[in-house]
């Protein structure tokens, strides 16, 4: 495979990913921006979610009074001036498919065109219950190119895609968490109010792990399990672990199919197995902030690496 | 009104009543079939190309980006008395064709012998100075040549053009097969229509075929220019029907005068590029070094006969159309017969009685420049203005070698579904012709394009045309045939 198509195919996975993750995170901040009480708190929930994408106010910055549901829809969902709203997303998504397009099947190509074509001439999400029925679209547009993608044939193709979706994951969970980290109070610490069992799950919910961590931990969403689940559940495919995980194996199929393996291997494996030697209860005696900037900065890594390894122009 | 009197693909004469003898059934399925139904069927057809992002960008036009080609659901048809006579003359003109650009790149027979002269030829910006004295593997040049068709009558046929160099449109002529046969099968399960869908087998056969000699399992690639590019869709079709690498420039690299892709795995050697990317851009080393769609190096790979370029370089010599005008004679000089295909009669304005001519009739002409295409630069006397036609007299007078005119013909029309219901229009038609080392194949079919406006007779997509479906009907089996393959399953 050419080493081009291999990058357009990486950053496919990783931009349909990422469109995806924002719009469970519009979802999820709808909810909970509408059982907040009062505007500041409302205000303060899409701050929240502005920042877990890289838009927040700067440090030091005092949050912007336009931090509005409809601004901040529009923000997440449609603003290319934004390179990661779902609408940039979408647009790099099917240019670099057009790129690649004898690389993907024709139901993937069209699950791509279909999902742009979709947001491609909207410019206002509309309303609450407007942005809910784009957020269904867009979730139906994901779930239709993973169901095209669970059909493509088995060769790098298909891998690269699924690597790039991967690190992508990775990336995601750590920056929600890292976001919400506050609410994630030491274990043992009192907290408590509704507010935040309601952030919880708007966090659970934007990695649709809320039946997940009731299956595992049958509890109330508690703040460390919280944590526990996505850090470190590798059955949870948003986990950090779960795509840690995941690069592994994707690096290894690469590798048997092509005879490539080098320093992303080396790398992705080294942070898998630290990942199995942690637990939560260490994590939060040196930091969760602290653990998931170090995550992030690995999976920047390994992402750096995979470019290297297979000379991504 | 010239649209009335035209000869008509479907009616002939018979004024929209009687069909053409063989073309009773598609007539009655005109008749028959509601034009909301037809509008139905071609608005699905539409969408369907959209979806799956069959689109082409418009040159000079950034604000329109992609567009679908308009389709038009009422196919044409040909007689296969009408597609064997086209089809000789088309292998004929080929060959012609291959064997007048080896010449020219080669001894220059045709020159010496003073057949075509010098000038046309050695002062023509086509000729390729750096593919002179190279002979491509199997010494063929124009490997894929699409040639237009015009048609005046029921037997009178004309060679409008010869797209030499990197003719486009086949994938519409595929596409458009796969939407009529989706979208009106009970005409299919009425004609016997010759398929068309192996066209990208034929494909990758001509391309292995022409591989440098002694290469096993030679790799083909097909180079782009990338996705910007107005028939990018056709590229990634193709390569994809074929399952060779879609290239671009940048991901090839030469070392000694070897041409490599880059891969995850490492280099691997290319023995055939279909380049769909002009001569100029091919090298920057020896064309223009501005551009990073070629890949620097291909030349030599090319020269030293390490890699087969398809088309060759250089084959644009027999796109121009001051050449055009002598395919007559090239015909009868490497075929030694009459041209099977006649041209459309043709003035160079080099030379000077037939500039005066021009300058006197430029109403009733087409002014054409010899290097231009797409419809670009180009005088339909009887439709332009009288501005335009000063213009062109201006343009003319000032540099007469780089026009031709033609008379404007009565293009034959095809009926067509118009926001006014079904009414003629007029179409011309470019068969695909492909030549590997050892034979030339002819698919059954080729592009219809149509002129939308009425009256119209610029048909190219990139000036609004549309595009048809093309159906050669396999000829009747003759007595005996019919019972011997029902025969078959049971006797063999």
């Amino acid at each position: 495979m050419l080493s081009r198509t291999a990058a357009n195919l990486y950053w496919i996975g990783r931009y349909m990913e990422r469109a995806e993750f924002t719009t469970r995170l519009i979802e999820a901040t709808l909810r909970l921006s509408s059982l907040s009480y009062g505007a500041d708190a409302a205000s303060a929930t899409w701050e929240s979610a502005l920042a877990v994408v890289g838009r927040g106010p700067a440090p030091g910055e005092t949050a912007s009074p336009g931090a509005t549901t409809f601004n901040v829809c529009r923000t997440l969902a449609l603003d290319m001036e934004n390179p990661n709203s779902i609408r940039s997303c979408l647009s790099r998504a099917r240019d670099n498919a057009r790129s690649a397009r004898n690389a993907l099947s024709s139901e993937v190509w069209q699950a791509i065109n279909r999902a742009w074509l979709d947001v491609g001439d909207r410019t206002s999400p509309g309303g609450i219950q407007n942005t809910l029925a784009l957020v269904e679209t867009l979730k139906a547009n994901s779930r239709g190119f993973e169901g095209a993608l669970a059909r493509m044939l088995r060769h790098e193709g298909f891998w690269f895609m699924r690597l790039g979706s991967a690190i992508e994951r990775g990336d995601n969970s750590a920056r929600l968490l890292d976001v919400k980290y506050y609410l994630l109070l030491p274990k043992g610490q009192k907290v408590g109010g509704v507010l935040d069992h309601d952030q919880w799950t708007a966090i659970l919910q934007t990695v649709s792990a809320r039946n997940a961590y009731r299956l595992f931990y049958h509890d109330t969403p508690k703040p460390w399990l919280v944590a526990d689940l996505l850090l470190f559940r590798s059955e949870l495919p948003r986990s950090i672990t779960g795509s840690a995980a995941e690069v592994v194996d994707l690096l290894a199929e690469i590798g048997g199919r092509t005879g490539r393996q080098g320093e992303a291997d080396r790398l992705a494996r080294l942070r898998h197995s630290r990942l199995s030697e942690t637990n939560i209860d260490e994590v939060f005696r040196n930091g969760l902030h602290e653990f998931l900037k170090d995550s992030i900065d690995e999976n920047a890594q390994v992402d750096t690496a995979i470019s290297q390894q297979f000379r991504f122009p | 009104m010239a649209a009335r009197k035209a000869f008509d693909e479907l009616w002939g004469q018979g004024r929209g009543e009687t069909a053409r003898a063989g073309f009773e059934q598609l007539g009655d399925w005109v008749k028959n079939t509601p034009v909301t139904e037809l509008a139905r069927r071609q608005a699905t057809a539409e969408a369907a190309f959209r979806n799956l992002g069959i689109t082409f960008n418009v040159y000079g036009d950034e604000e329109a980006g992609e567009r679908i080609i308009p389709f038009d659901i009422i196919p044409r048809l040909f007689t296969s008395a009408e597609w064997d006579k086209l089809s000789r003359g088309l292998e004929q003109r080929v060959r012609a064709l291959n064997a007048f650009v080896a010449d020219v790149y080669g001894p220059r027979h045709i020159l010496k012998d003073k057949v075509v002269p010098e000038d046309v030829i050695l002062g023509n910006p086509q000729f390729c100075v750096p593919a002179n004295g190279a002979a491509p593997p199997h010494g063929i040049y124009t490997h894929i040549c699409g040639i237009d068709i015009v048609r005046t009558g029921a037997d009178d046929f004309f060679v409008l053009e010869d797209n030499a160099r990197t003719p486009s449109g086949v994938s519409y002529m595929l596409e458009n097969r796969e939407a009529m046969l989706r979208l009106c099968p009970e005409l299919f399960a009425q004609l016997a229509v010759q398929p068309i869908d192996i066209y990208p087998d034929l494909l990758r056969d001509m391309l292995y075929s022409v591989a440098p000699r002694g290469s096993q399992d030679p790799v083909c690639v097909l180079l782009t220019p990338g996705h910007y590019n107005s028939a990018f869709y056709e590229h990634s079709f193709l390569a994809d029907s074929m399952g060779i690498e879609l290239v671009e420039g940048r991901d090839l690299e030469v070392a000694d005068d070897i041409v490599y892709m880059r891969t995850i795995e490492g280099p691997v050697r290319v023995d055939v590029i279909y380049r769909r990317v002009d001569d100029a851009f091919l090298d920057p080393l020896v064309f223009r070094p501005d551009s990073g769609l070629g890949v620097p190096g291909l030349m030599a790979a090319y020269r030293a006969g390490n890699v087969t370029i398809v088309n060759a370089p250089g084959t644009g010599i027999a796109d121009d159309k001051a050449v055009y005008s002598f395919m007559p004679e090239i015909v009868r000089y490497y075929m030694g017969g009459e041209a099977l295909l006649p041209n459309v009669e043709t003035f160079r304005c080099r030379e000077a009685e037939a500039l005066r001519y021009t300058l006197d009739h430029l109403e009733q002409l087409v002014v054409k420049l010899v290097d231009g295409s797409g419809g670009y630069g180009m005088l339909v006397g009887p439709t332009a203005s009288k501005q335009e036609i000063a213009d062109f007299r201006t343009a003319l007078t000032a540099e007469p070698q780089r026009y031709i005119a033609q008379p404007t013909l009565a293009l034959s029309t095809v009926p067509t579904l118009t926001d006014a219901g079904i009414a003629p229009r007029h179409v011309d038609f470019r068969p695909f012709i492909l030549s590997g080392a050892d034979r030339v194949t002819i698919v059954p079919g080729g592009l219809t394009r149509v002129a939308l406006e009425e009256g119209s007779l610029v048909v190219n997509s990139s000036q609004g045309g549309g595009t048809k479906d093309s159906l050669i009907i396999a000829a009747p089996p003759a007595n005996g045939d019919e019972e011997e393959q029902h025969a078959l399953p049971y006797g063999g």
